[in-house]
């Protein structure tokens, strides 16, 4: 592919054209592909919180072994543990052939990862061009190091019934207004529920637009100069220490990314940051949640993007990739693999299944039928277009990644909750930083 | 080779015409036969030889990692790049990192009051075990539970326990009245070291009360008897009986459960992850959150190298106490 195209271009390549893949012809001859006998791949990825979803993949593995004439194997493993295993791989040369990444891992694994970008060039033309932050993601040095899979949109979701009870007819538009309700909600029994702790999906997504909402940054454009340490930071971490102690559950600060479900399931919290599993698994299970008043949960859910602050609104969503590791035997192999599962075709049963929890990672699926399905799930929709990476005001870079794994924006806040001044807390950030940036 | 030299000593002595001209000519064949059995008579070399096993086992699984761990800390390298050599700038690096110092703190509270709590309890559940009573061997045998229950299974069984949402114990303590707001045992970050301190000592306690009951069990009763005739309470016959015979066990014991507990990892990462804000980091979550979730395996082999003065210098003065112990 032209490694030179930009965004811009690269998002207008769109189009009807399917291109001539390996698939392609693969589909044509009507038979698999001559790959040595008894080829086999290894695909890691996390265990879905849609668990169809997973259901359907078991099923495509067989599949895409008979259309390509290979042993594929799916191995699911928690997303926490899915770095440690990459890089014990990594380090030894030798493992799965293929990783699920999160987030933009693509930039901490760039030399490990084996240029796909004739699989994203032919997956993009398909399928009406991926979003643009694909490209921030996934794109290093100019070279595509993953394929873009799926996005988790973080939305809140929230009770409609424990809402209206506090006189909002509709979700706040502001962080000033979600935290008045917040505050009523709260004195009701029913808080806000948020994590604070070291847990890799709900409290980034949270507290990195809760930054930025402000007009807060970690880094200068020049992706060196640490700007974290700001009147807006600051201001951000005041408000946000005060929504905390109004508005939100103080049980919260150590939760991981399964606490705010199950409380949220469980009738105790009123609102929460999430992609949709909650309304998801109200839904598969719907008689066994039920609200205060025996109504079923599912009804009584809806989902709405982050409010605005001063500065306005962001969110951070949780980006899925499939990258081929640079050790492996059967690269050509792994690239007709993904070629098949990220095709239209084959997208199409998971992403059905996913019920808007996942949306692709191209635009082409905003279109799709299933979104007139539910129109609780709408907010799912397009939730993609709106997405900053971490890092911001930088480039994406590995340094970012960096400043995530250590959880130095969630922790600014945690220490800030617990009692540090905000001024303090942010200093601390800005510390740790200046020691990743250099 | 070896059967082809052989052959004609064992023909030697086999037949008998051979035989007559018997043991002058022994003394020659045995140079010949002997090249590999006389080695193998010389005791330095059978000794060499049979450590040899050993010697590879341990260089291949102790010396060749730790080496490895040593070299990647003295380097830039992060996962998928070896790096270049920066001799102990990754440990000036940690050494001012805030994270890391809070780490370091955390491990010295946390080993030293989960070792205390251990001994203490352990102590107190093996001389209890060592009494008479109706169903000693069922009650020794579920004392063991902790210890023979996985780590990770168990410690998720506490993660539920002390949920912040469902906890069994807030449930308990509100029921009874102790409690009128929910506890937030991994929330507030005083408590959640102290929480994750509680399950250490949970777990950890079997094993001081087994072999400290074994220690007991050697303890001669007729000492006890004597000094009860003599007029000793019970706690004077513990003092000057016990505790002095199970000194040396005790150590051993100490000194295990020092280094076990110093380089935890398992409990903090099922619990906590080394949050809220980094309160529970021991210096093993830390070092794995930089050079395994990070990648940058350099500093991750720095901080986890950190321990290693720290935990030798235990090691010998724990060694040499019980040296002198024993010897005196």
């Amino acid at each position: 592919m032209d490694t030179s195209m930009d965004r811009r271009s690269f998002i207008k390549v769109a189009g009807g054209a399917a291109a001539a893949t390996g698939l392609a012809g693969i589909l044509d001859a009507g038979r698999a592909p001559a790959y040595a006998q008894g080829a086999r791949l290894h695909l890691v990825r996390w265990v879905d919180f849609v668990p169809a979803a997973d259901e359907v993949l078991t099923k495509q593995m067989d599949e895409a072994g008979k259309a390509l004439g290979a042993q594929i194997t799916l191995e699911r493993i928690n997303a926490n543990d899915i770095q440690p295993r990459i890089t014990a791989a990594i380090s030894s040369g030798s493992g799965p052939d293929m990783f699920h990444l999160l987030h933009n891992w693509a930039h901490l694994y760039e030399k490990s990862l084996v240029d796909v970008g004739d699989v994203v060039d032919a997956i993009g033309k398909a399928q009406g061009g991926y979003y643009p932050v694909t490209q921030d993601l996934d794109r290093v040095n100019g070279v595509w190091r993953a394929v873009p899979h799926s996005i988790v949109g973080g939305q809140i979701a929230y009770r409609k019934s424990l809402f209206e009870s506090v006189g909002a007819k509709e979700f706040p538009k502001t962080w000033q207004e979600y935290r008045e309700v917040g505050k009523k909600l709260k004195a009701k029994g029913y808080p806000i529920g948020q994590t604070a702790g070291h847990t890799f999906g709900d409290a980034p997504t949270f507290w990195y637009p809760a930054m930025w909402a402000w007009g807060g940054k970690e880094v200068e454009k020049d992706g060196r100069t640490v700007a974290i340490n700001s009147k807006e930071t600051v201001e951000s971490v005041k408000f946000f220490v005060g929504f905390w102690k109004d508005a939100c559950d103080e049980g919260g600060l150590a939760w991981d990314d399964t606490n705010n479900n199950r409380a949220f399931l469980s009738g105790t919290i009123a609102a929460t940051i999430n992609g949709a599993s909650i309304y998801v698994e109200s839904l598969r299970n719907k008689d066994k949640y039920k609200t205060e008043t025996g109504a079923l949960m599912h009804t009584d859910i809806l989902h709405a993007p982050n409010p605005a602050g001063p500065a306005g609104t962001y969110h951070y969503h949780t980006s899925f990739h499939h990258a081929i590791m640079g050790y492996s035997k059967n690269q050509k192999l792994a690239k007709d693999f993904l070629k098949w599962l990220h095709s239209k075709e084959h997208f199409e049963p998971w992403f059905v299944a996913q019920k808007g929890f996942s949306v692709g990672a191209t635009t082409d699926w905003e279109k799709h039928k299933m979104w007139e399905q539910d129109p609780v799930m709408l907010p799912f929709r397009t939730a993609a277009r709106a997405f900053r990476v971490f890092g911001y005001a930088g480039p994406p870079s590995a340094k970012a990644s960096e400043g995530y794994s250590k959880y130095v924006v969630v922790d600014m806040y945690a220490k800030a909750i617990q009692g540090m001044p905000a001024e303090e807390a942010v200093k601390w950030a800005e510390g740790e930083l200046r020691k990743i940036y250099g | 080779m070896a059967d082809g030299r052989l052959k004609p000593i064992a023909g030697g002595v086999g037949q008998a015409g051979e035989a007559t001209a018997g043991l002058a000519a022994l003394p020659r064949a045995a140079p010949r036969m002997g090249t590999v059995a006389r080695l193998l008579e010389d005791e330095r070399v059978l000794g060499v030889l049979l450590l040899v096993p050993t010697v590879v086992l341990l260089a291949l699984f102790i010396a060749y990692p730790f080496v490895k761990g040593v070299w990647l800390s003295l380097t830039s390298a992060t996962v998928g790049n070896p790096g270049v050599f920066v001799a102990l700038g990754n440990f000036a690096k940690i050494w001012n990192d805030t994270i890391f110092q809070q780490a370091a703190y955390n491990t010295f509270v946390y080993t030293a009051i989960a070792t205390v709590g251990k001994l203490v309890l352990g102590m107190w559940l093996a001389l209890l075990l060592n009494r008479h009573f109706k169903g000693k061997r069922l009650v020794r045998a579920s004392m063991l539970l902790p210890f023979i229950i996985p780590t990770v299974l168990s410690t998720f069984a506490w993660k539920w326990m002390f949920d912040p949402t469902f906890s069994v114990l807030n449930w308990s303590l509100y029921h009874l009245g102790v409690i009128q707001t929910r506890i937030g045992w991994l929330t507030d970050p005083t408590l959640a070291l102290g929480s994750v301190i509680i399950v250490n000592v949970w777990r950890g306690m079997p094993f001081y009360a087994i072999t400290l009951l074994a220690g007991l069990q050697t303890v001669n009763p007729e000492l006890h008897e004597a000094a009860a005739i003599d007029g000793a309470n019970a706690w004077h016959r513990f003092w000057r009986i016990t505790w002095p015979l199970l000194l040396p066990v005790t150590m051993v014991v100490t000194l295990f459960s020092v280094i076990q507990t110093f380089a935890d990892f398992q409990l903090v990462y099922v619990l906590t992850g080394g949050g809220p804000a980094n309160s529970t980091h021991l210096f093993a979550t830390y070092a794995y959150q930089i050079g395994i979730a990070t990648g940058l395996l350099g500093e991750g082999a720095a901080a986890s190298l950190a321990m290693f003065p720290i935990l030798f210098f235990i090691v010998v003065a724990q060694l040499w106490y019980i040296r002198r112990v024993e010897g005196a």
